[in-house]
């Protein structure tokens, strides 16, 4: 299959239209504006819809018009955008609706900036809106798997009939690398709940996240989470990276996990063991493959582009019996393998 | 026997939750009988706001969408845009439509889009109990203006229609009444119009109808009648706004 040089936000958009997303809703903002106007070429010659919302909170509630009806149906933004989209999210996941949400992270609070940053992981994998729900959250690495998880969060949101986030970034997002794009399996599936007009032929279908009733709202939201359960027990994911022997072992997602990458090399070309656990699936978080691979590691380092949100998460899952650290950098600023190097040494007491 | 009055056919047959001397039931019927009489029930999808109405999803026949505060406009952008040959209306309140979902009634009516707003304007919140709404009279009790709306303190109300009739992209607006039965008739040819320019592609059309709170105002429904004939249409003056061509 043919390879092409492309950024990380245009990769997206395209891979997005081949997987049969129908209805693109989007609002301008740094780093993810090339995604929208990638969609904006491409989408209506395609068949589908782009429109481009008076706000992030329309193009969300667009969102939730078009996948009531049964298609395909994305939004993106970055991060105070997200922020703006949260109450559309939480109607999105209480009417059981499925969806795609990109989030090009940048740097946060309020305004914060608009180079890389990790600091929405905890909006995105507890905190994406009011009430009891969850999100699939999913982070690639690469420009290729960008392409690659986009598909697969349709079909998952599709599967599970609920929202599906891919939390990217702005290095992500902005980066050329070659991409190939796969053979487009069409799954189409489905989906008796729709409402797209009964055609007087079966009962009308409501699209709602309406309890009234104490005991309605609490067997629905119970209902949903034997759901969330199921999730967690067969998509986590994560990729392991020379963590067989590893005495030090990092935990790193997205674009940080390309510099521990590097920062590993660095490492074993000193002697030094040190090995890469990246979690391909924040939400459901990888914990037991975090657990396993673990086991005979001395201590663990968890290395974020913020203050340090997923090491709580990395903590849990080693059960808080494992010296887990943190090292992050914040605001904008991408952490260097000679800075993570440095600090696998500080956590084994080399010199 | 010949039957001479029935439910329309697209209205449930449930007991609806509406106070007594609301005349929410009015609207809801008019605009069922329209989608009888075009005969599209089963290609139309309603989204529905919240407020009074939010149950709504429940006493239309049709595919039914129940939308965040505010959010209908952008919600039936959603379904028209992916679904372009299903009727789709919003049926929302005012401060649902001219409050909090300002910014997302005023960007539906200038891209002209092809779907039927049903405005119910009764000056009130009234599934909260009877807040100040961006539609109360100057002078107006309600609990949050528990002295009567003062301007210079809460601004002035919102005239809805006028306002829309500016832009470009809207086909048709237009302020009837419930109050009596040849306003109800008039309301009725309104909403009909809506959902025959929704059939032809004009663009987008909002009905707006002065609607009662008998409840929240403290009035019995027929003294409520009177506050509407009285107070609301010298305030907001019934006719049409906008009757046009929209030049996409």
């Amino acid at each position: 299959m043919e390879k092409k040089l492309m950024k990380g936000n245009e990769a997206l958009a395209e891979a997005a239209i081949r997987c049969g997303c129908k209805c693109f809703f989007g609002y301008p903002i740094t780093p993810q504006t090339e995604l929208s106007e990638y969609m904006a070429k491409r989408m209506n010659a395609s068949g589908g819809v782009f429109l481009q919302a008076e706000s992030e909170i329309a193009a969300i509630n667009m969102v939730l018009g078009a996948a009531s009806t049964g298609v395909r149906a994305m939004t993106s933004s970055s991060s105070p955008g997200i922020s703006l989209k949260s109450e559309g999210i939480s109607y999105i996941a209480g009417s059981d609706l499925p969806c795609v949400i990109i989030n090009v992270q940048r740097g946060g609070p309020g305004l914060g900036g608009i180079q890389p940053s990790q600091a929405d992981y905890w909006q995105a994998t507890k905190g994406l809106g009011h009430g009891d729900f969850h999100v699939l959250v999913f982070a690639p690495s690469s420009v290729q798997e960008v392409v690659d998880m986009v598909s697969y969060a349709f079909d998952m949101a599709d599967k599970y009939r609920m929202p599906a986030m891919l939390l990217s970034d702005g290095l992500l997002g902005q980066m050329m690398e070659p991409v190939v794009f796969p053979e487009q399996k069409s799954e189409a599936i489905e989906k008796p709940w729709a409402a797209n007009g009964h055609k007087n032929e079966r009962k009308h279908n409501i699209i709602n996240s309406l309890y009234i009733e104490a005991t309605d709202l609490e067997n629905t939201v119970v209902e949903r989470y034997k759901k969330y359960d199921e999730i967690k027990a067969t998509l986590p994911d994560a990729e392991t990276y020379m963590t067989d022997d590893a005495e030090y072992i990092i935990t790193a997602y997205g674009a940080t996990a390309r510099v521990c990458k590097s920062a590993v090399n660095l490492a074993r070309a000193e002697g030094i063991k040190a090995g890469l656990i990246r979690p391909k699936t924040l939400w459901p978080f990888p914990s037991e493959i975090i657990k396993n691979a673990t086991e005979n590691a001395k201590a663990i380092l968890c290395v974020e582009m913020s203050t340090g949100q997923m090491v709580d998460d990395v903590k849990l899952a080693v059960e808080c019996k494992k010296n887990v650290e943190f090292f992050g950098r914040t605001g904008g600023v991408i952490p260097t393998p000679a800075e993570v190097l440095a600090q696998i040494k500080k956590l084994g007491g080399i010199e | 026997m010949a039957v001479v009055f029935e439910r329309p056919k697209s209205l449930a047959d449930i007991r609806l939750h509406y106070c007594p001397g609301c005349t929410h039931g009015i609207i809801h019927r008019l605009v069922c009988e329209v989608i009888d009489e075009m005969g599209i029930e089963g290609d139309t999808v309603g989204v529905c706001p919240v407020g009074c109405s939010v149950f709504a999803y429940n006493y239309f026949n049709c595919d039914m969408i129940e939308a965040p505060h505010g959010r209908a406009p952008a919600v039936a952008t959603g379904v028209k845009r992916a679904q372009p040959d299903k009727f789709v209306f919003t049926y929302q309140g005012d401060g649902d439509l001219a409050a909090i979902g300002t910014c997302e009634t005023v960007h539906a009516a200038t891209r002209g889009e092809n779907i039927v707003v049903i405005f119910v304007n009764n000056t009130i919140y009234g599934m909260t109990g009877g807040q100040m709404a961006p539609t109360t009279l100057p002078g107006q009790v309600s609990t949050t203006t528990p002295f009567g709306r003062d301007p210079k303190l809460a601004g002035f109300p919102v005239r809805v229609c006028e306002m829309l009739s500016t832009l470009d992209g809207v086909a048709l607006a237009q302020r009837v009444a419930v109050d009596s039965v040849p306003h109800i008739r008039e309301a009725k040819k309104a909403i009909r119009k809506a959902f025959e320019n929704q059939r032809d592609k004009k663009g987008f059309s909002i009905v707006e109808v002065l609607s009662t709170c008998p409840t929240n105002w403290g009035l019995s429904p027929v003294d409520a009648i009177k506050r509407l004939q009285d107070e609301m249409i010298p305030y907001y003056p019934l006719g049409v706004y906008a009757d046009k061509e929209v030049k996409f």
